[in-house]
């Protein structure tokens, strides 16, 4: 049985993202295409930052995913344009925002506490435990958050 | 081909070797938000080096990687500025450093944003969101550590004037530089003069700092001729390990 476009881009739905497995590499943004090639298939991603190092755990993700359907892919990276946070989908947002992650937004800085739905919050520090996030803080419930930085 | 392999290690070992020298801090920071901050850079720092000396090992066409390329060579044959090789010394010196390669790294990628070749204009939009975000960073630090306390302040002033010597090179272009802007390859390193001297002003005075008027300017770095000391050090313990199991994997 050969797979469809559709069912690769459902299968690839459900690698989560390795360092915040609540999302998958779609909701992430990384996915930029799927193209069957000359009877190959193709996937191209979009590293989100440069020294990431989840960038080769995630081909390595995509590559294992689609192996256990009987699909070998070739994966090609893809830097121009640079990734964006505007990638990101909504519901990927959404389930940053369940799992105590603030959401990118084009401000800058969390739109609120991911804990309490405060809007009183701060900046710790730009940087975060993953090239991606930033660290905030709430002046509410005062506990410490992840902020996905906006790029 | 060589200018542009040349053009290449310039871009790359600054990121590389600033890269490593930034790393060096992992674990040492005053506090751990700032040792994070200072891992991350470093991470974003050999991400970009990757890109650069990737293409770099491509366009030389012998076979080499980017590996190759950072682990085998020696000192003379690294063509990074001298301001990224010098030591660490205290953490406002690595923040001033830091501070005045970002001024000049966003203003050179801005530029090569607009190269005419894709690839280099490609790695240039992908790094420059990373390095806007460092300078800002650094920029606030040079600012909270110049208008802090009368200690930080004393050090961030003896940061500048011992590092501001070294700014010149990165404004003196030589042939290989004058051939990729004739070529539409890469801005003119003298035009990024004027920009940068306004963005240093703003936040030098905003720290409460004086920058000294003298133009004096250390070479050596981008043509190979004259690295200081510290490089050989620093290689030394970069490279040992893939110099000692050359070929391992893992």
């Amino acid at each position: 049985m050969t797979a469809t476009i559709q069912q690769m881009w459902e299968w690839l739905g459900q690698v989560p993202d390795p360092e915040i497995p609540v999302i998958s590499l779609v909701d992430l943004g990384v996915i930029r295409s799927v193209d069957q090639v000359g009877g190959e298939w193709v996937v191209t991603i979009s590293p989100t930052y440069t020294g990431c190092p989840a960038t080769r755990v995630i081909e390595m993700d995509i590559q294992t995913a689609l192996s256990a359907r009987g699909v070998a892919v070739k994966i090609r990276r893809q830097i121009a344009p640079p990734w964006t946070t505007d990638w990101m989908t909504d519901s990927g947002k959404a389930k940053l925002e369940a799992y105590g992650i603030a959401p990118p937004q084009p401000s800058g800085g969390p739109q609120r506490c991911p804990h309490c739905a405060s809007t009183d919050v701060e900046k710790i520090s730009q940087f975060g435990s993953t090239p991606c996030k930033a660290q905030w803080r709430c002046r509410d419930c005062l506990e410490p958050f992840d902020y996905f930085k906006c790029i | 081909m060589p200018d542009l392999f040349e053009w290449l290690c310039r871009m790359g070992d600054n990121t590389l070797v600033l890269g490593h020298r930034v790393s060096e801090w992992c674990g040492h920071a005053p506090v751990l938000e700032e040792d994070i901050a200072l891992a991350n850079t470093a991470l974003d720092l050999i991400g970009q080096t990757q890109m650069w000396l990737g293409l770099a090992a491509e366009v030389q066409g012998e076979g080499r990687s980017a590996d190759d390329l950072a682990f085998r060579r020696d000192a003379w044959d690294f063509r990074n500025c001298l301001l990224v090789e010098l030591p660490n010394r205290d953490f406002g010196h690595t923040l001033m450093r830091q501070f005045l390669f970002d001024s000049w790294h966003k203003l050179m990628l801005t530029g090569l944003c607009e190269s005419q070749d894709d690839r280099i204009a490609a790695i240039a939009m992908k790094s420059l969101k990373e390095v806007s975000y460092h300078q800002e960073r650094s920029a606030d630090t040079v600012i909270g550590l110049g208008d802090g306390t009368a200690e930080s302040h004393d050090r961030m002033q003896a940061a500048l004037d011992r590092l501001w010597p070294y700014m010149g090179e990165l404004f003196q272009p030589d042939a290989v530089d004058d051939r990729m802007t004739r070529q539409g390859i890469a801005p003119d390193l003298a035009a990024l003069r004027s920009g940068f001297d306004a963005i240093i002003a703003d936040t030098i005075q905003e720290a409460t700092l004086v920058l000294t008027d003298s133009r004096f300017a250390h070479r050596g770095g981008r043509d190979g001729s004259r690295h200081t000391e510290h490089l050989g050090h620093m290689l030394a313990v970069m490279q040992v390990l893939p110099r000692s199991y050359p070929d391992a994997r893992w």
